[in-house]
């Protein structure tokens, strides 16, 4: 299978986003149950800047794509006004063992792998607004790859997955419940948001795509009364290099969880799946 | 007499026109326009402002919206402000402690210099309110730095101290912190704004 993925920085440090870009662009690969093979830089980078940064950013990424095991093959940079940097990956998965988003039956446990926020704190952090300390646990959550939670998952025969980016995880779940045909339950609880995510929600630091998310697909979203209009907007906000939402079969929960824990992989269990359709959150 | 401000967010990809409406709503202003030109941004402030209270009308005009921001206390008959030819009520002192070194000419005599500073302020009774340490300044609040146990006093009489955190982070200093909390451009420039008077050494 072949992904590609690119964005202008998310933080400061070079190096860093070299690292969370490769991580963002791989996790297709991991979506969908695959390991990485190799992939191709893809980076734009102004003439006036100075090019050590540019070495940072590919040495970031460099670094992470071979911590997934593979390597980079090579790659194209062109002239831009504003650095960008992702890569195109090629990764291989046995049909047997694909991982779609059309997979998720009723009665299945949903699992999410990483915590939420990583789109709000860093639209904060652009602001200047966002906690050093925040920002932190923030880069920390988009370097992690999805790598353990994609091997957890495929060993104990899961078979639908998606990984949490641009369409938030409202907008991502609403794509999976749609292509299985099914309602994913998700309880605003149980979900693991990032230390500094609801105060930035408060003080309504909601980047762009957070409403055009909304906008998209709040019709196929019903909220349980009590959850706040900051609490509905979080859950439509972007992630970059988000987790893996997995729907677990009930009789493969437990190995799924052991998996999970000889990985030291965390994982939430944030929902169900049900009959029906769209996303209800509780 | 109120303050009236304009604040111009046209062409600001968000958080900024929050964070921009946000200051003049803390800077005392009262009838705020913010001028936006996205809808987001539209969502954005209008929400932000309900939350603390305030009243939001829209305007729109071809292509952006401007948005009349008035606070609760505005719309009372009595005035809520004190009257503008009373002196605006200072804030407190802020020490901006740009450098480790106190003056320029010579980084030996520099450096004595601050020493001695941080120690006399131990000793003066008014001392400044809040410390903030950017540049090379955090050198003087991580380890190894000459003044620690001075600032450890001043932070016992409850003075603040903050370090930059870019500026921790750019010297490699962040896990070396041994005094008072970190800080961003955004607390630093409150700060700043809302300080009655600001010295450096």
């Amino acid at each position: 299978m072949q992904t590609l993925d690119f964005f202008p920085p998310v933080v400061d440090d070079p190096y860093t986003f070299g690292a969370v870009a490769a991580a963002n662009a791989m996790s297709d690969v991991y979506a969908m149950g695959g390991e990485v093979l190799f992939a191709l830089n893809i980076a734009a980078f102004p003439r006036w800047l100075d090019r050590a940064i540019l070495a940072e950013i590919l040495r970031g990424g460099a670094e992470k794509v071979r911590e997934a095991g593979a390597a980079i093959a090579g790659g194209h940079t062109i002239d831009d006004d504003e650095p960008k940097y992702g890569l195109t990956v090629t990764g291989i998965v046995l049909i047997s063992e694909l991982m779609t988003k059309a997979g998720a039956r009723a009665g299945d446990q949903l699992f999410l792998t990483k915590p939420l926020g990583t789109g709000l704190i860093t639209t904060a952090a652009k602001g200047g607004a966002a906690e050093p300390k925040h920002m932190e646990g923030a880069v920390q959550c988009m370097l992690q790859l999805n790598r353990a939670a994609s091997r957890a998952a495929r060993s104990a025969g899961v078979r639908s997955a998606t990984d949490i980016t641009g369409f938030s995880l409202l907008g991502h779940a609403a794509e999976m419940a749609a292509a299985s045909g099914v309602q994913l339950r998700i309880y605003l609880e149980r979900l693991p948001i990032l230390e500094g995510t609801r105060q930035y929600a408060e003080e309504w630091l909601f980047p762009g795509g957070a409403h055009s998310n909304r906008e998209f697909f709040a019709p196929r979203v019903q909220f349980a009364g009590g959850i706040s209009e900051e609490e509905q907007m979080m859950l439509f906000t972007p992630e970059t290099s988000g987790g893996l939402l997995l729907a677990v079969p009930a009789d493969k929960v437990e190995v799924f969880l052991q998996n999970c824990r000889s990985l030291e992989q965390p994982a939430w269990h944030i929902g169900e799946v049900v009959p029906g359709s769209g996303i209800v959150v509780e | 007499m109120m303050t009236e401000k304009i604040v111009d967010a046209r062409g600001l990809a968000c958080p900024q026109p929050v964070i921009m409406a946000r200051n003049a709503m803390r800077e005392g202003a009262v009838r705020i326009t913010v001028i936006v030109d996205s809808e987001t941004a539209v969502a954005n402030v209008t929400r932000m402002a309900q939350k603390a209270g305030w009243q939001v009308a829209q305007e729109r005009r071809d292509n952006e919206v401007h948005l009349r921001l008035t606070p609760p206390a505005a719309t009372a008959e009595q005035p809520q402000e004190a009257p503008a030819s009373a002196p605006a009520p200072a804030g407190p002192t802020v020490l901006l402690v740009k450098s480790n070194r106190m003056g320029r000419g010579d980084d030996q005599l520099g450096e004595i210099l601050i020493r001695g500073f941080f120690h006399t302020l131990t000793e003066i009774e008014d001392a400044p309110a809040v410390m903030i340490f950017l540049n090379s300044g955090v050198k003087l609040t991580t380890e190894g730095s000459p003044v620690l146990d001075d600032l450890r006093a001043l932070e016992e009489r409850g003075v603040e101290i903050y370090s930059c955190g870019t500026c921790l982070n750019y010297f490699g200093l962040t896990e070396s912190l041994k005094v008072g909390a970190v800080s961003n451009m955004y607390s630093i420039a409150e700060t700043l704004l809302s300080a009655g008077k600001v010295i450096s050494p």
